[in-house]
């Protein structure tokens, strides 16, 4: 599979989750994302880091909930009160911050649905990162792009090797008869792993580069200069032009015409990378039905939530307290984003019990 | 063709240049074998050729490197890759793509050759390595024979002049590695490549050398194998047989070696041991899986008191999962196993090592604390020892170690020493070690068969997995040989040896399967036995 399909299919699904906040359409997302994972991955590094993407996910709901009950407060009259904490006062500085109080089912409400919002944004990443390849995503970043890339797929492809390092680590840790948890444990697992991860990136850099990595040809320092600034002013553009578009709130200025204006300086900057640059490619990754239907799974989903939280606004924006209501028309919506399973093909194993060989350092 | 002028190099903060005044010509289509002790420079050296020296490893570097009389130094390695191929120890790390037909078209993607071009070397490396049938494979499902032979590929594909290899077989099994090696001589003969390769277990390399580079305080010396190797620190089993002996020219191969050994007729062959050990561990029908594959199968395990225990097979053959399986904390799907009436998996951690102690394969990972002291202290309140126990393991093993020193800046030697103090501080009953002589030197090797014995003269058992043919004949009471996850053979390590071509160690090659290492002949000729 070409790795920019699960990346379109996962952002397709965070895009649907970022339309809703009933709390029964995101867990419906997460479900899809993980039972996709778990239907397509291969048995790579890379793959095995889904669960830590949800174990962060589950953080992230606790942590919006606490805050909520520490911070919330400013209770409206007639909400229910789950319980009362005794409010402590602020100094005139922190007008406007309430500390502990009442707090109600409303605000822990709102923190659940919103920290599963986001939780959902992140297992979608995790979810394209466990099953796309990011050496081959590296590969089939356009030649232009090259640079950026690299250092983007080098970010993201360090979490997922520190997942194996952590179990290597852990598993050697209780060799020593140090069965301790906390703080303690955390120092003994963290040095040893980031050493490794620090020599695998080494190891890594340095081969890439003793293949030829980043030859600049003739390129001149002023000419990469130029390339590199309006990468990154496109790229901040972009950014800063979908938050602009994705936050309703935000002023209207943010959006389309910095969408528009990161485009424009994105298109230039690959040209004047193209130009200087030398790199050919063997066999390009060819986009096939399942690519497309699996990318088209995503998008529907974006583009369909987007269109019924216009109309149902009573579904994708539930009132607090209360039972969120679901309709058929968005359950099968969000359906659709398990296509992939049909479609992929199955990623290839290394533990591959047709040819019975595989490494010795299980 | 490729000449070190005047070399000298510092890493920042040494006390002493790692290479002082080296001067190095290597000749078109030359193999040239690199030789040291472990630290004394090796890997520098061949950094040097293609600017990973002082590229990636910071440091001060003087003199110049000429190839074909123009000078490349202070050109970084991406810049050479079309003249100066490289490839490094552990292949795994350095792949960049994941199937071997991409791996081998990186580089010239790189180089941004023509897609017709790349096709067609991509074929012709293909079959020059004999990979053509694992063209579409997942580079991380071959195994270390083939994935060395594929990062031979990646960096041949780029039609370099020089190919630079450092210990290209230390991770493999002896027949891999035999074949990465023929794999590399013919590479000479058919391309004119010049070859410069480092390598520990020398005795393999040695016959198809053409120059035999010597790094050691810090200067080079090079010439002809058959005279410099006499005065090597490091030298095969081969070539200590030789000496011992008294022939001259020294033999470089075991062909060699038995024409010279036909007037060399030695009596009183060691006398086969027939000692039996009360058992300290008995492993009975021992089954790993992993998902759907089957790392061990049904394997039954004894080790005695004061036995030493090899297991040997090919990479994935389940020697790693065995011994964690047996250790307790690895993953085992059935089977028992009995330690003084004990399994130790259905004990908690702290109880089980003090049964068997295990040193595994990345025996650093053991390690995370800031400093040697430090760590040796965490170990004695960790196995209820008293204090300084793990020290005093530590001054046994390897002498000598400051305290201060962070556990990350000691040599693999050091550091094996290390970890086997933190393990041996619990007293285990059992020692189990997976493949210990990674990174060791000849003399390196000999004080670690050392430590070994003492083990099992002090009533310990002892298993070993090892690929290193020598080393096991050197130490070992008996051998398991294991397949697939089965065993295929055990024994008496004399027996074990003896029958399989691919096991048996130099020394038998030459004198016949009674005899196993030098340190025999050494004793059968103070004996007086030979003619």
């Amino acid at each position: 599979m070409h790795p920019g399909a699960w990346w379109l299919w996962a952002l397709g699904l965070a895009a649907g989750a970022s339309f809703a906040l009933n709390p029964f359409l995101i867990l419906l997302l997460i479900a899809i994302a993980a039972l996709v994972v778990g239907a397509c991955r291969g048995d790579a590094p890379w793959a095995l880091s889904f669960r830590y993407y949800l174990y962060f996910g589950l953080l992230i709901v606790v942590m919006r909930v606490v805050f909520r009950v520490l911070f919330g407060g400013g209770a409206m009259p007639g909400d229910q009160i789950l319980f009362h904490l005794p409010e402590i006062p602020l100094p005139e500085v922190a007008r406007g911050i309430q500390l502990l109080g009442d707090v109600t089912v409303n605000e822990v409400l709102l923190g659940l649905y919103d920290g599963l919002r986001l939780a959902a944004l992140i297992i979608c990443v995790g979810a394209a990162n466990s099953l796309a390849n990011p050496k081959r995503l590296l590969a089939a970043a356009p030649p232009a792009l090259y640079e950026v890339g690299a250092a983007l797929v080098v970010a993201v492809s360090v979490f997922p090797q520190l997942a194996e390092s952590v179990r290597r680590v852990n598993r050697a840790r209780r060799l020593r008869g140090d069965a301790s948890k906390g703080t303690g444990a955390m120092h003994r697992i963290v040095i040893p792993v980031l050493e490794d991860a620090l020599d695998r990136s080494m190891t890594l850099a340095a081969s890439m580069d003793a293949r030829g990595y980043g030859r600049s040809g003739d390129a001149s320092r002023g000419s990469r200069f130029i390339t590199g600034s309006l990468m990154l002013l496109g790229l901040f553009a972009l950014s800063v032009g979908s938050y602009g578009y994705l936050d309703g709130t935000a002023p209207r200025v943010l959006a389309w015409p910095m969408l528009a204006g990161g485009i424009v300086l994105a298109v230039l900057a690959l040209r004047s990378a193209g130009k200087r640059v030398q790199r050919t490619r063997y066999r390009q990754g060819r986009w096939q039905l399942a690519e497309y239907l699996t990318a088209a799974s995503g998008i529907a989903v974006a583009i369909g939530f987007k269109v019924m939280s216009g109309q149902q606004i009573q579904v994708f924006f539930p009132d607090v307290p209360g039972l969120p209501p679901v309709s058929m028309a968005s359950l099968l919506i969000a359906a659709i984003g398990v296509l992939p399973v049909f479609v992929a093909p199955q990623a290839p194993l290394a533990h591959d019990p047709r040819n019975g060989e595989a490494n010795d350092q299980a | 063709m490729i000449k070190l002028d005047e070399i000298t190099f510092w890493y920042d903060g040494e006390a002493e240049p790692t290479l002082a005044d080296v001067n190095l010509q290597l000749d078109e289509g030359e193999l040239a074998l690199v030789a040291g002790r472990t630290g004394s420079g090796k890997s520098t050296l061949l950094g040097l050729f293609n600017g990973l020296v002082p590229h990636f490893t910071g440091g001060t570097l003087a003199g110049d490197v000429l190839l074909d009389g123009e000078s490349i130094i202070g050109r970084p390695p991406r810049e050479l890759v079309h003249l100066v191929g490289y490839v490094a120890q552990d292949p795994l790390s350095g792949f960049v793509a994941d199937v071997v037909e991409e791996e081998l078209a990186y580089g010239m993607e790189q180089l941004g050759l023509e897609p017709q071009t790349m096709r067609r070397r991509v074929e012709e490396t293909l079959d020059l390595l004999g990979i053509a049938h694992l063209r579409n494979r997942a580079i991380r499902s071959l195994s270390g024979g083939q994935q060395q032979r594929v990062a031979i590929g990646a960096v041949l594909t780029m039609h370099p002049r020089v190919l630079v290899l450092d210990e290209p077989t230390s991770a493999l099994d002896p027949t891999a590695a035999e074949d990465v090696l023929a794999t590399i001589a013919r590479l000479v003969d058919d391309l004119a490549l010049t070859v410069v390769l480092a390598e520990h277990r020398m005795e393999r390399v040695v016959p198809f050398a053409d120059r035999l580079v010597i790094v050691e305080e810090h200067r080079v010396r090079s010439g002809d194998p058959a005279e410099l190797i006499a005065t090597s620190p490091v030298a095969p089993p081969l070539i200590q047989l030789g000496k011992l002996a008294g022939w001259s020219p020294l033999p470089l191969s075991v062909r060699e070696a038995r024409r010279k050994a036909k007037n060399f007729i030695l009596e009183n062959p060691p006398a086969v041991s027939e000692k039996t050990y009360p058992p300290a561990l008995a492993a009975k029908k021992i089954n790993v899986h992993y998902g759907q594959f089957v790392a061990v199968k049904d394997v039954d395990l004894t080790v005695g008191k004061g036995e030493i225990l090899a297991l040997m097979g090919r990479n994935g053959s389940g020697k790693s999962s065995l011994l964690w399986a047996i250790q307790g904390t690895g993953d085992r799907a059935s089977g028992t196993v009995n330690v003084d009436g004990a399994d130790p998996a259905k004990l908690r951690p702290n109880e089980a090592r003090m049964l068997v102690g295990l040193v595994p394969q990345t025996a650093a990972d053991l390690l995370y604390l800031e400093t040697v002291d430090r760590e040796c202290a965490a170990a004695d309140s960790q196995a209820g020892a008293e204090a300084g126990t793990c020290r005093k393991i530590l001054d046994r093993l390897a002498p000598g170690i400051d305290g201060d020193r962070h556990p990350r800046d000691l040599s693999e030697g050091q550091k094996l020493a290390l970890v086997l103090a933190v393990v041996l501080s619990a007293e285990p009953h059992v020692v189990a070690l997976d493949e210990p002589t990674r990174g060791l030197d000849y003399p390196g090797k000999v004080a670690l068969a050392e430590i070994l014995g003492e083990l099992a003269a002090t009533g310990h058992g002892v298993i070993i997995s090892s690929h290193d043919v020598e080393f096991v004949a050197s130490v070992a009471d008996s051998i398991m040989v294991m397949a697939e996850g089965e065993v295929v053979s055990s024994g008496r390590a004399q027996a074990v040896l003896a029958e399989s071509p691919a096991f048996a160690p130099q020394v038998s090659k030459v004198l016949g399967s009674k005899w196993l290492t030098v340190a025999q002949v050494g004793d059968a000729l103070r004996r007086g036995g030979a003619q």
